[in-house]
């Protein structure tokens, strides 16, 4: 009698708390992952599309407009908007930044938040819902949605499916938007190489080399501190994972221990900001402000304003101007930018970046000029640069003042 | 004089007296998430009509409530034979897993083949991987008498890794660049449609009838009742237990493996790390409200899948975190089981002997 109730008590326990945590399980999931952006991301003329406001009813657009009472979005969350940093946090102060400078009511924005994207059903369960709540235009933030969207943008032709950071689209209804966020990467770059003592930084990356995206960032960032400081190397630590707040923690100490007295990242927590600042000196963040995390280490982030695509895509389909355009924004569209920069930036930083940023404004590439990896191969020459494709798709090789195990 | 508590299994409950509980169970499931709700500051009727409401409001709704239900359903059924005979199998979550990855393998390489047959294909290599997965523990449970409550946990995670490995590995789809995704199947690759949604709501049901004329109307069924009573009993009467443990869970694998195959082709047309979802997990606390009757099982999956449905409708639709939502489903759910144990046990006061 007591085995079977012993046994039965252990099944129910066992069940229950395997049932709760078995639904929450997110996976190993590509919250950041990066984008093969071969499939043409032409830059949109989002910053023209910006300037031509108005109610000009654009007639290059492939649907018809849609009365803003009228227009519902839905928003597919990898994440909670409630983790108030980071990468889900980031997409939604971009989607309230859409809502307000549209003033949409709250009803009008539909929230699916922790879609698994390593789950097709749950994905597909999850549009259909903004679809049934009459959304006319969905935007899926992680990089896992994109084959569910792409089915789905077959089935409900009249519905505008966009897809953050994927390669897919099909001209029409389904498209795909993401950055150039190596431009506020270059410009981190600079608060590092003024600030470091010891001319050695520490950068703690989510992927290895054969990432493009974290690759492009990593040397964008390592020709930012060049830019200053030409003796300071960047050691780069991978953790293979693109949220793991321990083993980013780790990576992060290894690199102090080593020497770094400024920890860089491409990671999706706080974790390797706090390891810099309670060893006293100083870090850069990623996706959003982390200085409200580490106060006294954070200098500043290269973040993301989605608000920028969210206001120019809803518009376009509001106006009816919509045309099924990729989306590929950068600085000069307000997509990427730096978040302020905190006392603990060195002085000079704020001119050293302002001159920067101008300067990629004025048409700055980064990735061009004399270009030479850390084995010494030639990699552009002056006079060339390399294209977007190129450096979210193919940048395999890190830049010369890069030192990775 | 020292007293002490005793849980007592209660003699059989009249069915009326069953039900009466059943009604008083969610009753109080509704009133304590009630509470809940008007702590966050909503009203409890608007949230639960929105669930209801959210799983029925439209033809999509609808489909989305059965296409949860499908593999859920499938998987209570799986557990069901194992149950019976006190084979504790947490394993079915990776059981599905594994039907999933077999059904898989041969919609990614053996797409050439006419629908029919690949599809037939796929149910069998579903049933074998689900049925193959079910049948190590029980294998050593006979040979060695390890715990097969740990052991069948244990491969679910063997499972999910494995997906893992197939998705960044060998069956990465080539057309992704390197990022890691298995790609989606071909039409050909894709189960088909019964009125507008795909065949596994029909399997399912057949399934109910299937297992439940195995379980009472069989003499393995009745095999796995006197092993589940008495294993003494069972081997006294000539039985074969070794084997009759074996066969069993290899059925209830195969089952939770043809849960497996149906999600792959049918709703998800790629494998993915959630292909199963805790499907098997939630799939015991089903089989077991049920009391292992298949026609139940039929019923409470439709309650559970209206509920998950509705949750996550009526978690947009307020604005409400996610966590609100499973806390909701975490409360009815504990009311609900503990009623379940109180139709079953009851507490009794002894005086100690000593």
């Amino acid at each position: 009698m007591f085995k079977k109730l012993s046994s039965l008590a252990l099944v129910a326990v066992m069940v229950l708390s395997l049932a709760a945590c078995g639904t929450t399980d997110k996976g190993n999931a590509t919250t950041t992952s990066g984008t093969k952006a071969t499939d043409t991301p032409a830059p949109t003329q989002a910053a023209a599309e910006e300037a031509s406001t108005g109610d000009s009813e654009a007639t290059s657009g492939l649907f018809a407009p849609i009365a803003k009472e009228d227009i519902k979005v839905g928003v597919i969350h990898i994440g909670d908007p409630a983790d108030g940093a980071g990468y889900t946090f980031a997409h939604d102060q971009g989607i309230i930044a859409m809502q307000q400078a549209l003033s949409l009511s709250d009803d009008q924005i539909i929230r699916k938040n922790n879609v698994n994207d390593a789950d097709a059903v749950a994905i597909r369960t999850a549009i259909e819902e903004c679809i049934e709540e009459g959304s006319n235009i969905i935007f899926g933030t992680s990089w896992g949605y994109m084959d569910t969207m792409e089915e789905l943008a077959s089935e409900y032709p009249d519905i505008i499916f966009s897809h953050c950071s994927g390669y897919k689209s099909n001209g029409s209804n389904f498209n795909n938007y993401f950055g150039r966020i190596y431009q506020a990467r270059y410009l981190s770059g600079i608060a590092a190489g003024l600030k470091t003592q010891s001319d050695k930084i520490g950068y703690v990356a989510a992927m290895g080399s054969d990432n493009s995206e974290v690759t492009g960032g990593i040397n964008a960032f390592a020709m930012g501190v060049e830019s200053v400081n030409p003796d300071a190397k960047v050691y780069v630590k991978v953790t293979n994972t693109w949220f793991d707040p321990t083993l980013e923690q780790q990576a992060a100490e290894a690199l102090l221990d080593a020497g770094c007295d400024v920890i860089a990242q491409h990671a999706d927590t706080t974790a390797p900001q706090l390891a810099a600042e309670k060893r006293g000196v100083w870090g850069i963040g990623y996706n959003s402000d982390m200085t409200k995390d580490a106060p006294k280490a954070h200098i500043t982030a290269p973040v993301w304003n989605w608000g920028a695509y969210y206001t120019s895509a809803v518009k376009s389909v509001i106006d009816g101007s919509w045309d099924g355009s990729n989306y590929f924004g950068g600085m000069a569209e307000g997509l990427v930018e730096l978040s302020p920069l905190s006392e603990n930036a060195a002085e000079g930083t704020a001119e050293a970046i302002e001159a920067a940023k101008q300067k990629i404004l004025d048409g700055f590439k980064v990735f061009e000029g004399n270009i030479v990896d850390n084995a010494g191969n030639q990699i552009n020459q002056d006079g060339a640069f390399l294209s977007d494709a190129d450096i979210t798709g193919k940048m395999n090789w890190y830049y010369r003042n890069v030192v990775a195990e | 004089m020292k007293y002490k508590i005793q849980v007592v299994k209660k003699a059989e409950v009249s069915l009326s007296k069953n039900l009466l509980l059943s009604l008083l169970a969610i009753v109080s499931a509704l009133l304590a998430g009630g509470i809940f709700i008007l702590a966050i500051g909503h009203n409890p009727l608007n949230i639960y009509g929105s669930i209801v409401q959210g799983a029925w409001r439209s033809p999509i709704a609808i489909k989305g409530t059965i296409k949860i239900a499908i593999p859920l359903l499938i998987a209570s059924l799986g557990i069901t034979p194992a149950f019976q005979m006190k084979f504790w199998n947490i394993g079915a979550e990776g059981q599905i897993i594994m039907g999933g990855i077999f059904a898989t393998y041969f919609a990614l390489f053996f797409d050439h083949l006419p629908h029919g047959l690949l599809l037939l294909l796929m149910f069998i290599a579903g049933m074998l991987g689900g049925g193959l997965w079910g049948l190590i523990p029980a294998y050593f449970k006979t040979k060695f008498g390890t715990n097969e409550t740990l052991f069948t946990l244990m491969l679910n995670y063997i499972a999910l890794y494995l997906i893992k490995y197939f998705t960044e590995g060998p069956w990465r789809d080539p057309a992704s660049s390197g990022f890691p995704k298995i790609a989606s199947f071909a039409k050909n690759a894709r189960l088909d449609q019964v009125l507008g949604l795909h065949a596994g709501w029909v399997i399912g049901l057949l399934l109910v009838v299937l297992v439940f004329i195995y379980l009472n109307f069989t003499k393995r069924g009745y095999e796995i009742k006197v092993v589940g009573e008495s294993t003494n009993t069972a081997r006294y009467a000539g039985m074969n237990v070794k084997k009759i443990v074996m066969r069993t869970m290899f059925l209830s694998g195969a089952i939770c493996g043809i849960a497996g195959m149906t999600q792959v082709s049918g709703a998800a047309f790629t494998l993915g790390e959630g292909v199963a979802g805790g499907v098997g997990f939630t799939a015991i606390i089903v089989a077991w409200l049920a009391k292992l009757n298949p026609v139940i099982i039929l019923i409470v999956t439709v309650l559970f899948s209206m509920l998950e449905k509705g949750c996550s409708v009526m978690q947009s639709s307020f604005g409400l975190s996610t966590a609100v939502s499973s806390i909701l489903q975490g409360i009815i759910l504990f009311f609900i089981l503990a009623f379940d144990f109180f139709t079953r046990y009851r507490f009794v006061l002894r005086k100690s002997t000593n």
